[in-house]
């Protein structure tokens, strides 16, 4: 008899159970098919912020792009002055209606006003 | 890039209907907001990471009258790109201004 496996540490979703999903909601798209197309939404995702163009999903949320400025700072080992280069970042902005749903739960149980 | 440019994007990549793109593009986004929903994580290896961070209420006031307020705990998702989709940003400097519509 095999050992019980441990506990999962944090339950997530991979892009196999995205595909899973689609399968089951969009009529006669195969799990290979549906798999195809979830590497190829998140495939364009990035090659679209490679090309440094923004992009906003509507009612999920805004993959923003934002250049920092290069800065003065100091090697933490050292002491020692460095410039800290200017960078790109990615940061995700979720949409409010994404916000409320997943605070749907606490909303009904809060006591009305 | 708006939903719409990338359903456009997967129909002519995908080869598929646009109307099937569209299908496909909104049950990804339903099933990806559903699993944030009930607090899962979402893991996309080359792309990055969803998580659902928990912030406790707390007795906050209203700063104008300075009466009580409760302010109640909150969810909220967070996404952290992947090294890949990271050092792919910061490249993409090097090519110009950032686009996209505000």
């Amino acid at each position: 008899m095999s050992a019980p496996s441990p506990p999962r540490k944090s339950a997530h979703v991979t892009k196999a159970d995205l595909a899973e999903a689609i399968h089951q909601q969009v009529p006669g798209l195969s799990k290979t098919h549906a798999a195809e197309l979830v590497a190829l939404v998140f495939d364009t995702l990035k090659e679209t912020l490679g090309r440094g163009e923004k992009i906003k999903i509507s009612g999920f949320g805004n993959f923003m792009l934002r250049d920092k400025k290069p800065r003065l700072g100091r090697n933490p080992k050292t002491a020692e002055p460095m410039t800290i280069e200017g960078r790109r970042v990615l940061t995700f902005r979720p949409s409010p209606i994404l916000r409320d749903e997943l605070n749907a739960d606490a909303e009904q149980e809060r006591p009305a006003p | 890039m708006t939903k719409s440019e990338l359903i456009e994007a997967i129909a002519a990549r995908g080869g598929l209907t646009k109307a099937r793109a569209e299908e496909v593009v909104n049950s990804l986004f339903e099933a990806m907001t559903a699993a944030l929903r009930r607090g899962e994580g979402i893991e996309l290896r080359g792309f990055g990471s969803f998580s659902v961070r928990e912030y406790k209420g707390y007795d906050g006031r209203n700063p104008l009258t300075g009466t009580a307020v409760a302010v109640p705990p909150k969810r909220l998702p967070f996404f952290r790109p992947g090294k890949d989709l990271r050092e792919l940003v910061d490249q993409s400097r090097l090519g110009g201004p950032i686009t996209g519509e505000d």
